[in-house]
């Protein structure tokens, strides 16, 4: 995939519409994913209601996010003065190569025979699964969906349900496969087959690698969420704990945490909150009797500092991975998660890549969107998502304008500023449609291919109103 | 009240029908209405496309021509959206922004119009027909226009109103995206067509003529009943403009 | 500006300073406020209006934050008596499929460990040093291992175990969850490894909210919390397959609090 960035212009658009046409042919695939999320919808929904204000609530939690994002030159030193004073080691990485250079180096320091590693989007992004095998290392995802994709060898096609659109068939094919274990229909024997078999992986580990959801800075403790129990075991029996985080993650008080953890867990993924949520400030105290020797911080920028340079949408820098964009996102919805080729998927993904990897390639996410905002509706720290596609297809307009394109929207003002020629051009676009309709006129011919196309009328509304003697001005 | 009206190039130019029931709705509830030649396109197109300098242009002239008129109304949520939210974006900074703020004060939605505006939610209109509502985004988000258009239709005579279960889901058409992205737009209007549709309704009402361009297009297309029809779209105040017989 | 700081940072400049001077010139420019959408000045209202503390503008000095101990009356209830906490909570535990088991007394205590011991057959159960704790391991009919014992920490023994006995900080009503440490629940791994998971703890340990159990802890560790704090919340579970609700994915598959007095 890095290598790919430097293929011929526009790839990552073609991919994308490749991709997306394939993608929405295949109805079954689409009806599954529509289907899995049922009962998230239904499970969000009365998860809401539990909150006596859904919308105060998540004004507080932007608000937590904002005040943050926007001290970060404050509140990251202090965080990082309270990490270190708890015992912990914190190391700064300016871009993705920088963090898997650290991460190889720790893990060759510790002398690991075997890592592992609990769900973490970062470590997707700076493709460290993939330095770490290179270099001869072994490592285990042990979040049930992160391991189902890494025996499948395909990124998360969610990044919070990574493998939502795998079915268990197919599970139990692949564990039968991998694992040798029987087939099995049982969502529930899956489960177990998995738990089995990462036990003893669990206590074998010398090293394990998690990611982080917030990082206080009054206290110095790192915050993370899970469901399974995966990431508490991974921080609990290696030797060596290194959690990797972006530089945003920051959160001044410990207190921010009773808003923001309840609302990551109903808006993505429909709990009152997530199963585990733990803080870890450092490794093993003394008195303590487990946990582990080390602890290593990974802090991030990767092109963070240019979201944040950008204070139109510095908010996207808010978001707390919780996924709930996606699942309402008629795109997501419709062309896959796969189909975006980022780490990460939906709307918020398609207002942050153009930043982590450049406008040009990446500005056709910003442009397959209806701007219908089902996401900002949903974002418990209310990002402006979908506005923030407009801006994104304003900037790229503004550096990297497409010249027939501009062109184009040069002649619609010339004409959107006379009335008689808007007058003119209408009549003439009426009164040819019939004919056009059988042209391969570009557009045109793109709509007509699924769908009908209504017969234009005779006299527009002007000419209407003007026979009928109303015209005022 | 004098309403001017604003009348989207796409209703002026494909659906005059809908322009001329809403001046005949707001009409018959006693205000007159005014049409003012100069207005073309609220500059949308080139907007969401990102050529903001374009729309600008357009924008300003936009304002111009509705210069000190008492009410702008719009039978189209997407186009009135452009006008309240986005000139004052698009005009943020600049020696027009004050003039686009008060525009938007001075501009609504139609159905919005009647109920909040005019405080009317019955119009006296017939309409013996199940329907169902189709929200579009703009109108839905931007604007937060849910419960009016329902109110209205729930007061028609012999009118049956039902809802879809995906109410709140986009029917895909969303400007040039159409057409840039066209599977993914027919997707869309898959989902929520045949959404709409799986409602056995007579008609999907909407109040953005460019929704009905797109349902209707995929619908006509495409649909397959079991009982043989397909529904179709109609805009609100062709609805509305419906006299008790 | 990015293209200014590498050309210092080229310079030797560390990643530190990099991505802090990075920073600090992003900042230069101020961000708007959020669009709220209900948070507007009110008189009434103990939420402070996020409008107070300056303009969008402000940049970074007078931002308004709320007060730590704001009653945050618009997240979901956790009640404000005993009884009404003690019935959110077990409303809580319920819906996430954990189990609450109320007694009177430890010795109460001790007879329902030991039943649990006895039907379920347990080999080994694993514990730690706590008032609260060593009482309930007094009669078990199986073998037992402390944790925090003389030896050092061995995790394939507690990887044995069948079940794990813990204290625990808190209980929050509000959610449903219960808070464990690594001071007060026997380190990381015994709340998390064994496959059932025992939670004993008096009613005064319930609190009402996230946010007044985060307070306690705060002022508890004073400075020095530690170095692992975790709200449990139900059994482990996950939906990974189909989205449908497995329990027991990698941690405990049963939750059982037992509550005293
Ligand atoms: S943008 Fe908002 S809704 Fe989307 S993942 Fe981030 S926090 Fe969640």
């Amino acid at each position: 995939m890095i290598a790919q960035d430097a293929q011929s212009p526009q790839w990552a658009k073609k991919k994308f519409l490749h991709d997306a046409k394939v993608h929405v042919q295949d109805t079954g695939h689409r009806t599954f994913v529509q289907k899995a999320l049922g009962g998230y919808f239904l499970s969000r929904d009365a998860q809401k209601a539990r909150y006596r204000d859904w919308e105060q609530a998540r004004d507080a939690a932007s608000l937590a996010k904002w005040s943050a994002v926007n001290r970060l030159d404050e509140l990251l030193p202090l965080f990082v003065a309270n990490f270190e004073a708890n015992g912990g080691q914190v190391h700064w990485a300016r871009d993705a190569e920088e963090a898997r250079r650290i991460i190889l180096d720790l893990v060759r320091e510790a002398k690991a025979k075997a890592i592992i590693k609990s769900k973490c989007m970062t470590s997707e992004e700076i493709h460290l699964n993939a330095a770490l095998e290179k270099d001869g290392y072994g490592v285990i995802e042990s979040d049930l969906g992160e391991f189902i994709q890494q025996l499948r060898g395909e990124p998360p096609y969610h990044f919070v349900f990574p493998c939502m659109h795998v079915r268990r068939e197919e599970i139990s094919e692949l564990f039968g496969k991998f694992l040798g274990t029987p087939p099995t229909n049982s969502p529930e024997e899956l489960t177990m087959i998995a738990r089995r078999h990462m036990r003893q992986l669990y206590v074998d580990a010398d090293v394990g690698i998690t990611g982080a959801n917030f990082l206080v800075a009054e206290t110095g403790q790192i915050s993370i969420t899970e469901n399974e129990g995966n990431a508490r075991l991974t921080a609990a029996l290696p030797r060596v704990h290194i959690s990797l985080s972006g530089i945003e993650k920051v959160v001044e008080h410990l207190d921010d945490l009773a808003v923001l953890l309840p609302m990551l867990a109903t808006a993505g993924a429909g709990q009152q909150m997530t199963c585990y949520n733990t803080l870890y400030s450092g490794p093993r105290r003394d008195g303590e009797c487990d946990g582990p020797d080390e602890m290593h911080l990974v802090l991030l920028d990767n092109s963070r500092t240019a979201i944040l340079a950008d204070p139109e949408q510095r908010d996207s820098l808010h978001c707390i991975r919780c996924g709930a964009c996606l699942n309402v996102c008629p795109i997501f919805k419709n062309v896959g998660g796969f189909t975006y080729g980022t780490t990460y998927q939906g709307p918020i993904g398609s207002v942050i890549t153009p930043h982590l990897r450049g406008l040009s390639d990446w500005n056709h996410l910003s442009a397959a969107s209806s701007l219908c905002g089902a996401c900002s509706d949903v974002c418990p720290v209310r990002i402006d998502i979908h506005h923030h596609l407009l801006h994104n297809r304003r900037n790229a307009a503004r550096t990297v304008p497409n010249r027939w394109e501009k062109f184009g929207h040069q002649i619609f003002v010339i004409v959107a500023s006379r009335p008689w020629l808007f007058a003119a051009g209408g009549a003439i676009f009426r009164h040819t449609l019939g004919m056009l309709k059988r042209l391969p006129v570009p557009l045109l011919r793109d709509w007509l291919a699924t769908r009908a196309l209504p017969a234009a009328p005779r006299k527009s509304f002007r000419q209407q109103w003007r026979q009928a003697g109303k015209d005022s001005l | 009240m004098k309403i001017s009206l604003f009348i989207p190039c796409f209703v002026d130019q494909m659906t005059p029908q809908v322009g001329v029931a809403v001046a005949q709705v707001l009409e018959r509830l006693g205000h007159a209405c005014e049409f003012r030649s100069g207005q073309t396109c609220c500059g949308q197109p080139s907007f969401n496309a990102g050529y903001w300098d374009e729309a600008r242009e357009v924008a300003i002239r936009a304002i111009g021509v509705f210069d000190g008129a008492e009410a702008v109304v719009g039978p189209s949520g997407s186009c009135v959206a452009m006008m309240r939210v986005f000139y004052p974006e698009l005009l943020k900074d600049t020696p027009h922004e004050t003039a686009a703020l008060d525009l938007a004060a001075r501009t609504f939605e139609f159905g919005e119009f009647l109920v909040k505006k005019l405080g009317v939610t019955d119009v006296g209109a017939r309409f013996p027909h199940r329907v169902t509502y189709h929200d579009g985004c703009h109108g839905l988000r931007e604007l937060r226009v849910k419960d009016e258009p329902r109110q209205l239709l729930r007061a028609v005579r012999d009118l049956e109103l039902v809802e879809c279960d995906e109410a709140e889901s986009c029917c895909g058409f969303g400007g040039l995206f159409s057409v840039k992205f066209p599977m993914i737009s027919t997707a869309m209007a898959e989902v929520k067509g045949g959404s709409l549709a799986r409602t056995q309704c007579d008609y999907i009402v909407s109040s953005d003529p460019t929704c009905q361009l797109q349902l209707d297009g995929w619908l006509q297309r495409n649909w397959r009943s079991p009982t043989g029809t397909i529904p179709r779209t109609i805009h609100l105040a062709e609805v509305l403009a419906g006299a008790p017989l | 500006m990015k293209a200014a700081v590498d050309t210092i940072a080229a310079g030797g400049m560390s990643a530190r300073d990099t991505i802090l001077l990075r920073v600090r010139e992003a900042l230069r420019l101020p961000a708007p406020m959020p669009h709220f959408k209900s948070l507007v000045p009110s008189g009434g209202s103990d939420i402070p209006s996020p409008h107070a503390g300056g303009s969008s503008s402000a940049g970074h000095a007078g931002l308004a934050i709320l007060p730590l101990d704001v009653a945050r009356p618009w997240l979901p209830d956790g009640g404000d008596t005993p009884e009404s906490q003690l019935a959110i909570l077990a409303n809580n535990l319920e819906k996430l499929r954990a189990q609450m088991h109320r007694v009177a007394d430890l010795s109460a205590a001790a007879d329902f460990v030991l039943s649990l011991a006895r039907t379920r057959d347990w080999h080994r159960v694993a514990y730690h040093g706590h008032a609260l704790v060593e009482p309930l391991l007094a009669g078990v009919p199986c073998a037992t291992y402390r944790v925090d014992g003389a030896d050092a920490f061995d995790k394939s023994a507690l990887e044995h175990c069948d079940a794990g006995i813990t204290a625990c900080d808190a209980i929050v009503a509000q959610t449903g969850s219960i808070l464990v440490s690594s001071a007060t629940s026997g380190g990381r791994a015994l709340s998390i490894l064994p496959h059932v998971h025992i939670v004993v703890a008096t009613l005064d340990q319930i609190v009402s909210t996230l946010g007044d159990a985060l307070h306690a802890a705060k002022h508890r560790g004073a400075g020095r919390m530690p170095s692992m704090l975790s709200f449990i919340t139900g059994p482990s579970r996950t939906g990974d397959i189909e989205r449908i609700l497995v329990l027991g994915a990698h941690g405990p598959k049963e939750l059982i609090l037992i509550l005293v007095g």
